[in-house]
């Protein structure tokens, strides 16, 4: 540790990136986007027994402007796709995606002509989570999820790679990044 | 009553929604103002139209069961027994004794866990975030009773045609006990927050006022009727599942506004607790399931055994059940108000047409009345009053 020997005790030293990244993932503020079935146990997941404020992502903000996470909850209809559509052009960048239950990854149940078959028609997810509804430990887990791949963003250039994908090893990733 | 606007301010037209969240869901209202008072209100509906009826006309009677849990995602329960309540109409069906007693437990606690939601939502949208974490500390306990009975918190599809497909485990009745000593306490803890809460009263008392001519006309069912001081309850008036031989009061207000809708959701919760009561005292021993070979498969040994158990077994998991030609109605008293579903079959285990009476979107037709005349910040109080479910507006 070369440099922390030569600078006072209780400070530590990182890359930008890192701190980044850090921060990013700490405070991931979700925009509140229920839209049927999956939003109530969204609100389950915010509420008094899951307490997602543990994990820094219990701000719901009612306006896209102030978020960085569209948990999309529920069925998306023909008629909302456009809507959603919007709402995530208006959150500022960077943001993420979660999509919600099945309905929401690929239609679910609804087959026909009213839901879209998948949210990632419409935008870019990346973290789906299964279950009809999905129980709030895996909302849980889809955060979780997603903080790792934002700690592995790089600060410039293309998006990580998707999660099904091993991540590269620690050294190979630091050594790349410095 | 419009409020005459002078010629030279012109009226303003906000969209409200269909993100927003207060509308409890994706309605979407366009509202027009003068200034702050509300001239016109119209609600925009289908942000979620999911094609229920539709789907459920390509589905075998079985599947269609986890469709409607899926319709009023508060109560699901209350929507599964609407449909196979209709169904057993349909086929003319005996539902044993413990099966009844058991759904009568369940819808109350549902009843309960959807009044919770709707008290947590309707106090957050009136600046009280306190009780939304308590309403939902209740919840938890509730939507345990779903997971410990089917598997599931919130889409359960626990009622079957007939009755149940399995009982109820053994930690059920300690569970509920449990929960009925604990929520009276926990209901006072909601009514000290709120009830006697000068902000909660200044919001709510004479605030959305529908008298009770006004309610009838519209249609309206469920508490939002009840508020206004009509005295109707599908239990009381139609009574199912044997609610006829259950004590209970159906509470009713005097002044139709948000406020007496809130009073009387409240004393329903209390209704429900000793409706509960009375049903796991009457808890006896037996079968769940209705005496019909069409319906449910036999027992695993008697499959493997029998050639005629077997083929009743294949029939029903490749095919499903046949009702007689023929239609019916069956109307329940859900949260919301009174659900019905109108079933029509032609004798293919497919149903030729199902269709939903909507508590929520007939009961969001009052929106207009409501608000018209007042304020802007009292549309949201009106919105959480009538207790509307998206999914169930738009199916």
């Amino acid at each position: 540790m070369g440099l922390e020997e030569l600078v006072p005790d209780g400070i530590l030293t990182t890359t930008v990136e890192k701190m980044v990244n850090w921060a990013r993932r700490s405070s991931l503020w979700p925009a509140t986007f229920g839209l049927a079935c999956c939003a109530i146990e969204m609100m389950a997941t915010s509420a008094a027994r899951y307490d997602l404020a543990r994990f820094g992502a219990e701000v719901f903000r009612a306006s896209p402007r102030q978020a960085d996470l569209m948990i999309v909850a529920g069925r998306v209809s023909k008629k909302m796709a456009p809507v959603l559509k919007r709402i995530y052009d208006q959150m500022p960048e960077p943001k993420w995606v979660i999509s919600m239950g099945a309905c929401a990854s690929c239609g679910g149940i609804f087959n026909n002509y009213a839901i879209v078959q998948g949210v990632d028609t419409v935008v870019p997810v990346d973290v789906y989570v299964p279950g009809c509804p999905p129980r709030p430990e895996a909302l849980i887990y889809g955060i979780m999820k997603l903080q790792e791949k934002i700690d592995r963003a790089p600060l410039k250039g293309p998006d990580p790679a998707p999660m099904s994908e091993p991540p590269p090893p620690p050294s190979k990733a630091s050594s790349a990044s410095a | 009553m419009a409020i005459a606007t002078t010629p030279e301010f012109k009226t303003i037209t906000i969209n409200m929604g269909p993100q927003h969240p207060s509308t409890h869901g994706v309605l979407r209202l366009v509202i027009e103002l003068d200034g702050e008072n509300v001239v016109s209100i119209k609600p925009v509906i289908g942000y979620l139209h999911t094609g229920m009826e539709k789907s459920m006309e390509s589905k075998t009677y079985h599947k269609s069961i986890t469709v409607t849990d899926r319709m009023d995602y508060l109560s699901p329960l209350g929507n599964n027994m609407a449909y196979v309540a209709a169904v057993e109409k349909l086929m003319n069906l005996t539902i044993p004794e413990r099966a009844q007693v058991i759904r009568v437990i369940l819808l109350e606690l549902t009843r309960i866990s959807s009044h919770l939601v709707w008290l947590g939502t309707h106090a957050i949208d009136l600046g009280a975030m306190s009780v939304f974490l308590y309403c939902f500390r209740e919840r938890e306990k509730l939507l345990d009773v779903n997971d410990m009975v089917a598997g599931s918190r919130l889409t359960p599809s626990y009622f079957r045609v007939g009755g149940f497909f399995q009982d109820v485990p053994d930690a059920f009745v300690p569970h509920v006990r449990k929960f009925l000593a604990e929520f009276p306490k926990a209901l006072g803890e909601y009514q000290s927050l709120l009830t006697k809460n000068r902000i909660w009263m200044k919001r709510t008392i004479g605030v959305g006022v529908l008298s009770a001519e006004q309610a009838i006309d519209l249609c309206l069912t469920g508490p939002s009727l009840r508020g206004s001081g009509v005295k109707y309850d599908v239990r009381k008036a139609k009574p199912y599942s044997g609610y006829e031989t259950y004590d209970f009061e159906v509470p009713i207000g005097k002044n139709g506004d948000v406020y007496d809708r809130y009073l009387c959701r409240i004393e329903e919760m209390k209704q429900s607790l000793s409706i509960v009561r009375q049903g796991l005292d009457r808890l006896k021993p037996g079968s769940v399931r209705a005496d019909n070979p069409y319906l449910f498969p036999a027992d695993r040994t008697d499959v493997k055994l029998n050639m005629e158990e077997l083929i009743y077994h294949f029939k029903i998991m490749s095919e499903g059940y046949r009702p007689p030609p023929g239609d019916a109605y069956f109307s329940v008293e859900s949260p919301k108000g009174e659900l019905g579903f109108y079933v029509v079959s032609d004798g293919s285990p497919i149903p030729l047409r199902t269709r939903v009476r909507p508590p929520s979107l007939i009961n969001l037709q009052a929106l207009s009345e409501m608000c018209v005349g007042r304020m802007v910040a009292d549309v949201v109080a009106c919105i959480g009053s009538i207790d509307i479910v998206l999914g169930e507006v738009d199916r």
